[in-house]
């Protein structure tokens, strides 16, 4: 017969393991979270400096006329100079430039006939729809994060690390309809 | 690029996300991607070469109707088999919150893993006890799609995080062409002048129709109208529902100018859209996109539309086919009257339906498809098993 306190040990132990256990999976599930976010930013970084890209090449491509060019241009260089600070508001001017140049009068159909337009009017469309996509999954990534950091686990243990609060990502994305 | 699709019921039983996968697999395959689709398939089945069995699914009690899922550890093993073998860049898994293959797979996977949601329901009696289960397994989705803004508001609501809106495509040269159905004219495409046809036209429905949503009450009330100005005027209905209790809501003058076929084969379908003179499609609401509408815009059927939002946006703000009030029975009787006399105008609304479903089609739903791909791929890596180097 065992004595009495073995029994109190055991339980004891039992539950620190239980407890360590839930712990280190919570820890595992908030960092799988942290990874998705930055895997997400990275895409939505690519994505938009992509559409500037492209922008930037329609700008060049002699397609389009000369002014045209310019707000082109000038509006794919401040979304891609743009600091942290200014770049959501650079990146919606963009995507509201886009649109304006789009919506020209017979723009599509002018452009299309040219050599080289349709393609880059494809690319143009690719790119834009990314962007939309890249942002969403980006912000519902932040969302799920957040939500998992405010339980009160987390906030209470130091499960998050050093891994900086995750912001959403808000601009203007409406792509330009063809 | 390597996809890996995941579909999470019986392959062989008709269904619209069994539908979907297929035509997106076989458009993503035109596009000359590599395709492998994983799926539960009876024994027997035959099967496309893109086509892998993961076992037959069960029958069971699921969320308060009988579905047949694939669970269990013979599945699991087979899917992350699949996984492993196939090394995809993009895992692409539909209706990733049913307790199926779906599911399986985001447990088993580990990398760029894009989800598809199909349902839509008000109410779960489940999820508030399903949802930590599932949470851990949508949580690894790196990319949602929704197919309709149902879908996704479900989704918000009861599962939480967003999605982007890619709806179903159309497989619109499944329905360019058909024979009319047999003892039907068919559409008068030859311009006729109006009077001048021997069998006054032919109006068609085709839809739910015991659900008033469908809106099949405000064509009958409609016909009610016509059918005494118009004697030759007939109405072709077709859907499920009860045929005897639609004949017995049509006046009796005019009930042997009502054929009410009921449930119509997929075939037999193609051919009703090839047999009317105008399609209508008097929806009352709730419909996020109206795929009944694109399949006879692919068949050519001039249209007559309810001004639904849906439908307003699919057939262009009229442009595309006629549209009248909703709910408006006289506004629907006149239009369909101006329609019937005007051969150029339905010439025309054919020809225009034709060109504005090609948005619809999908080979532009599979781009749209690739796009979310290539956002969410990661160069130099594919999809690996969970908890393996991931």
């Amino acid at each position: 017969m065992l004595p009495d306190w073995i029994y109190d040990v055991v339980f004891v132990v039992a539950v620190v393991f239980l407890v360590g256990v839930y712990v280190s999976r919570r820890a595992t599930r908030l960092d799988r979270l942290h990874v998705r976010v930055e895997t997400a930013r990275a895409a939505l970084d690519a994505a938009l400096v992509r559409r500037a890209a492209v922008a930037l090449e329609l700008a060049a491509s002699r397609l389009l006329d000369p002014a045209t060019s310019l707000v082109l241009a000038t509006a794919a260089h401040e979304a891609r100079t743009a600091d942290a600070e200014s770049r959501e508001f650079a990146e919606s001017d963009l995507s509201r430039a886009l649109r304006a140049v789009v919506d020209q009068p017979d723009f599509t159909a002018t452009v299309s006939a040219r050599p080289e337009g349709e393609a880059v009017l494809e690319e143009l469309a690719a790119a834009s729809a990314k962007v939309v996509y890249a942002r969403s999954f980006y912000n519902d990534a932040v969302a799920s994060a957040r939500t998992a950091r405010r339980k009160l686990l987390i906030r209470v243990l130091p499960l998050a690390g050093r891994a900086a609060w995750p912001g959403f990502f808000e601009i203007d994305d409406d792509p330009p309809r063809p | 690029m390597r996809v890996g699709i995941v579909c999470p019921y019986t392959w062989n039983v008709p269904g619209g996300v069994q539908q979907h996968v297929r035509d997106l697999a076989e458009a993503l395959i035109g596009y000359g991607h590599h395709v492998s689709v994983i799926t539960p398939a009876d024994d027997d089945a035959r099967l496309p070469e893109y086509v892998v069995s993961a076992g037959r699914a069960v029958p069971v009690p699921y969320n308060g109707s009988v579905a047949r899922l694939a669970f269990g550890f013979l599945s699991a093993s087979r899917v992350r088999r699949w996984i492993h073998e196939n090394a995809f860049d993009v895992l692409h898994v539909h209706e990733p919150a049913a307790p199926s293959l779906g599911l399986l797979a985001c447990w088993a996977a580990d990398g760029p893993i894009v989800g598809t949601f199909h349902a839509s329901y008000t109410k779960s009696r489940v999820v508030s006890v399903t949802a930590p289960i599932l949470q851990s397994a949508l949580e690894k989705i790196t990319g949602r799609i929704a197919v309709s803004e149902a879908a996704r508001k479900t989704l918000v609501e009861h599962l939480g995080g967003d999605a982007v809106l890619i709806p179903n495509g159309v497989a619109t040269e499944r329905y360019a062409m058909a024979e009319p159905l047999p003892g039907w004219p068919g559409r008068d495409t030859t311009g006729t002048a109006p009077g001048a046809r021997a069998d006054g036209g032919v109006l068609g429905f085709l839809g739910r129709m015991d659900e008033p949503r469908k809106g099949l009450q405000v064509l009958l009330r409609a016909f009610e109208i016509l059918g005494p100005q118009r004697p030759g005027l007939r109405l072709l209905v077709a859907g499920p529902g009860d045929a005897d209790d639609v004949v017995a809501r049509v006046s009796p003058a005019l009930r042997d100018r009502v054929v009410v076929l009921g449930m119509v084969s997929e075939a037999d379908k193609v051919r009703a859209y090839h047999s009317v003179d105008v399609f209508v499609a008097p929806n009352t609401g709730g419909e996020s996109f109206g795929i009944v509408l694109a399949e006879a815009m692919s068949a050519g059927a001039p249209i007559l539309a309810s001004d639904i939002e849906a439908f307003d946006r699919v057939l262009l703000g009229g442009r595309a086919g006629a549209l009248f009030p909703v709910g408006d029975a006289a506004a629907l009787a006149a239009s369909a009257g101006e329609l019937l006399d005007d051969p150029a105008r339905r010439k025309q609304l054919s020809a225009e339906a034709r060109a504005a479903v090609r948005r619809y089609d999908w080979s532009a739903v599979a781009r749209d498809v690739l796009r979310v791909y290539e956002t969410v791929a990661l160069p130099g890596r594919t999809v690996v098993e969970s908890g393996r180097g991931a």
